[in-house]
């Protein structure tokens, strides 16, 4: 009960929010910079520290990691200067996520042969709207791109699809809502075979991972796209929503156990969240992360580099994602 | 993949209580156990602060150091804590001074706020009552579609003015709609948006300002991470927002930021999501999200998943086989089927609150190839040997045996597993016979 009134603390609808927007966003890294900036090392940095990358996702586990690293180095090195454990803090985090860039693979378009990217993730995470951002993406690169609205399931998704297609001047392969994505898939295939795509873009259902059924269904439409090209799908994108908590390592674990995903995207990094779920993932799985998603616009994603994500989410320098 | 609280605090105090009596400073190290339970959970570290802290005085102050079994007691603690901060009654839907009652639903991007209005619209519909959607959100491709499409399949009307109209008309002029046509409840659906993004978040203050809704409530994803707090702060300290509702809670995320929302804002928890189908609407019950939180177990999602699995005419016909002793191999394999479609069994086990430790290890060893094992040896069977066992002796065995890669042994053993099953069975029917069990006894595996 005590406690209960503790934290109702009602506050009243105030206008003076403005000035506290650009400080919630800028908030963890100008507090990680704000931490170093003090005379010696000592036990309350990293107390802090901790805090501070516990606020942005990171996660328990590995943020005793991180900071235990940090200790052994600045004492290995002796180091007692503050902007010293700062940079090494800076390279710790850089080579935690290499972890997911070192099994990067190169990937050959090959003439004739459509490039089958499927996407998935759990509801809500944005996989409509990354569709339509890696088709922009691949038509730079001078690519034929088309896509499967392989999401049968929920109301309007195959009209959203559309519309992107009709903006990127992309065909679009769908049938009704209801419809068995088994055979959107196989339309898809045969057309992108007739049609001579370069890139063909499957949109899936979103699926919680617990749904058991729903992610057999992911390797039935792996199946079906093989009948047509024997290493399809050679891309499978996990989209993970940057403001996901803890579970978003269990998220990508459950994907990759049932339907081996090559790649990950980190989407909605325009928020406020610091997208720390990418350190469990690169540590734990290993899963190449490939994308960012930043903004709601067709050209709102970028490659993902270790060094650009730490930067400009935890220390606040370089132009941003 | 994380270990419960209980398993922990029952780790740490039968570790602290082998060194005779508890003191203060092993309060301590068991509250950095709950600590770090929360921050896993993904309660705000704020939050989680003030909480441990208030814990550690009950927890000193009380029994813990004296109990003999100071784990439980420290669970207790904490779990009644939570329920606290949870809010322990239970809130309804405010009614409004004067009909229609207005709902209006805000949130970010992919929180499921197109899908809950029209999961409210059926809830309400319930009550006899003829609600309205009104699609606000101009921006998203296909949103108005959508709330189109899940307004067809529901049977309740939608308003939309299309795209190109501002969603504060939009809405007052959909008020004045079902004014004139007697809809109530009035349920709005805006936008997904950032809340930093200040022009998007001052149309939902004109919005508001405009219809005066009944309820503001803020749709939130049970997965979210820390900034939870961050974002319904802002929602609501421009739009006071009035309730909750947590969405995506049938995934296995353990929601805490759904505590750390309501410790912070104060605002209740009204409804909790718990499915794609358009009647997954739950209540709020506090208890079962604190068990959640602290990774106890869930036998209610257990008996849910149960549940979509069996309907109940067919349960009722297999409990009165089992009774009169006439359940057979095809009874059991058609069983083992639905279990199996439940999930893998090492995450149903997951579920059973209490798994301790021994029972953990005994679960790595669990597969669902065992299930494989028995399906391959009743596969392997004629429909007639399914039904009657008893046919099967040395030679059936052997073809058996052969036909699912398994030995006459292991045959053998099924064989007799099943039979003992049988016989309790027919026991318990007598029993019921003669009136010692209810005659209906629930039954779901």
């Amino acid at each position: 009960m005590v406690l209960g009134r503790l934290f109702r603390r009602r506050s009243q609808p105030d206008a003076q929010l403005e000035q506290g927007l650009e400080k919630t966003r800028r908030g963890v890294f100008l507090e990680i910079t704000r931490l170093f900036d003090r005379s010696t090392i000592d036990e309350e940095l990293y107390e802090d520290l901790e805090m501070l990358l516990i606020q942005a996702d990171v996660g328990w586990d590995v943020s005793q990691k991180l900071v235990a690293e940090l200790r052994a180095r600045v004492a290995r090195d002796r180091s007692t200067v503050p902007a010293e454990a700062r940079e090494i803090l800076r390279e710790e985090m850089i080579s935690l996520l290499e972890l997911a860039t070192r099994n990067r693979k190169v990937k050959i378009l090959q003439r004739g042969v459509p490039f089958v990217v499927m996407v998935v993730g759990v509801n809500g995470v944005g996989k409509t709207t990354t569709i339509a951002k890696l088709a922009a993406y691949h038509q730079r690169f001078g690519r034929s791109v088309m896509l499967a609205a392989g999401d049968t399931f929920r109301a309007a998704a195959i009209d959203q699809l559309k519309v992107w297609g009709e903006r990127q001047g992309v065909p679009v392969i769908a049938h009704h809502q209801g419809a068995d994505p088994g055979a959107v898939v196989f339309d898809a295939m045969q057309a992108a075979h007739a049609r001579g795509a370069d890139v063909l873009i499957v949109d899936t259902a979103g699926r919680l991972q617990t749904k058991h059924n729903l992610m057999a269904e992911l390797s039935k439409l792996r199946k079906i796209m093989q009948r047509h090209v024997e290493d399809a799908p050679q891309e499978v994108l996990l989209v993970i929503d940057a403001t996901t908590g803890q579970n978003g390592l269990v998220q990508a674990k459950a994907f990759a156990d049932s339907v081996d995903i090559t790649d990950i995207m980190i989407a909605k990094l325009d928020g406020t969240a610091k997208g720390g779920i990418a350190f469990s993932v690169a540590k734990e799985l290993g899963t190449p992360i490939s994308y960012v998603g930043t903004g709601e616009r067709a050209t709102d994603l970028a490659e993902f580099k270790p060094e650009t994500y730490v930067d400009s989410l935890f220390f606040g320098v370089g132009d941003g994602l | 993949m994380f270990e419960s609280l209980s398993d922990r605090l029952n780790e740490t105090f039968g570790r602290l209580s082998r060194k005779g009596r508890l003191t203060e400073a092993d309060v301590d190290e068991a509250m950095r156990e709950v600590r770090r339970a929360l921050l896993e959970a993904d309660v705000n570290f704020k939050v989680v602060k003030d909480f441990v802290a208030a814990v550690r005085v009950r927890a000193v102050g009380q029994d813990v150091l004296r109990s003999l079994t100071p784990a439980q007691t420290a669970i207790g603690i904490v779990n009644e804590e939570l329920v606290n901060v949870l809010g322990a009654e239970r809130e309804e839907l405010r009614a409004p001074e004067r009909p229609p009652q207005i709902l209006m639903l805000v949130g970010l991007q992919g929180s499921g706020k197109t899908t809950h209005a029209a999961k409210l619209a059926i809830h309400l519909r319930k009550g006899g009552r003829n609600p309205l959607l009104v699609a606000a959100d101009v921006y998203r491709p296909a949103a108005i579609n959508q709330l189109q499409a899940l307004g067809k399949q529901v049977n309740v009307p939608v308003y939309e003015e299309g795209t190109s109209k501002s969603p504060v008309d939009i809405a007052a002029n959909a008020l004045r709609f079902a004014r004139e046509r007697g809809h109530n409840p009035v349920i709005v659906d805006t936008a997904g948006r950032l809340q930093i993004d200040e022009r998007l978040m001052q149309e939902l203050v004109d919005i508001r300002d405009r219809i005066a809704p009944t309820e503001i409530l803020l749709v939130a994803d049970a997965m979210t991470g820390q900034e939870a707090v961050g974002v319904a702060e802002a929602f609501h300290r421009r739009l006071d927002v009035s309730g909750l509702i947590l969405t995506k809670m049938d995934g296995d995320a353990r929601g805490g930021a759904a505590l750390s929302i309501r410790a912070v804002t104060g605002v209740p928890i009204k409804f909790i999501g718990t499915g794609e189908k358009l009647d997954a609407l739950e209540p709020f019950y506090p208890e079962r999200l604190a068990g959640r939180i602290l990774g106890m177990g869930d036998v209610l999602s257990l008996i849910e998943r149960a549940q979509e699995q069996t309907d109940e005419g067919e349960a009722q016909r297999l409990q009165d086989r089992m009774l009169k002793g006439q359940f057979n191999l095809e009874d059991f394999l058609d069983q083992l089927q639905k279990i199996k479609k439940m999930g893998p069994l090492t995450q149903l086990l997951d579920m059973i609150p209490g798994l301790g430790g021994q029972l953990r290890q005994a679960k790595a060893q669990i597969s669902d190839d065992d299930y494989k094992q028995v399906e391959a040896i009743i596969f392997s069977m004629t429909p007639q040997e399914r039904r009657r066992p008893e046919l099967i002796g040395n030679r059936r065995r052997k073809r058996i045996a052969r036909g699912s890669g398994t030995s006459p042994a292991q045959v053998n053993q099924l064989l007799s597993q099943f039979r003992e099953m049988q016989k309790m069975m027919s026991q318990m029917g007598k029993m019921a016979k003669k009136g010692k069990l209810p005659a209906n006894m629930p039954f779901d595996f």
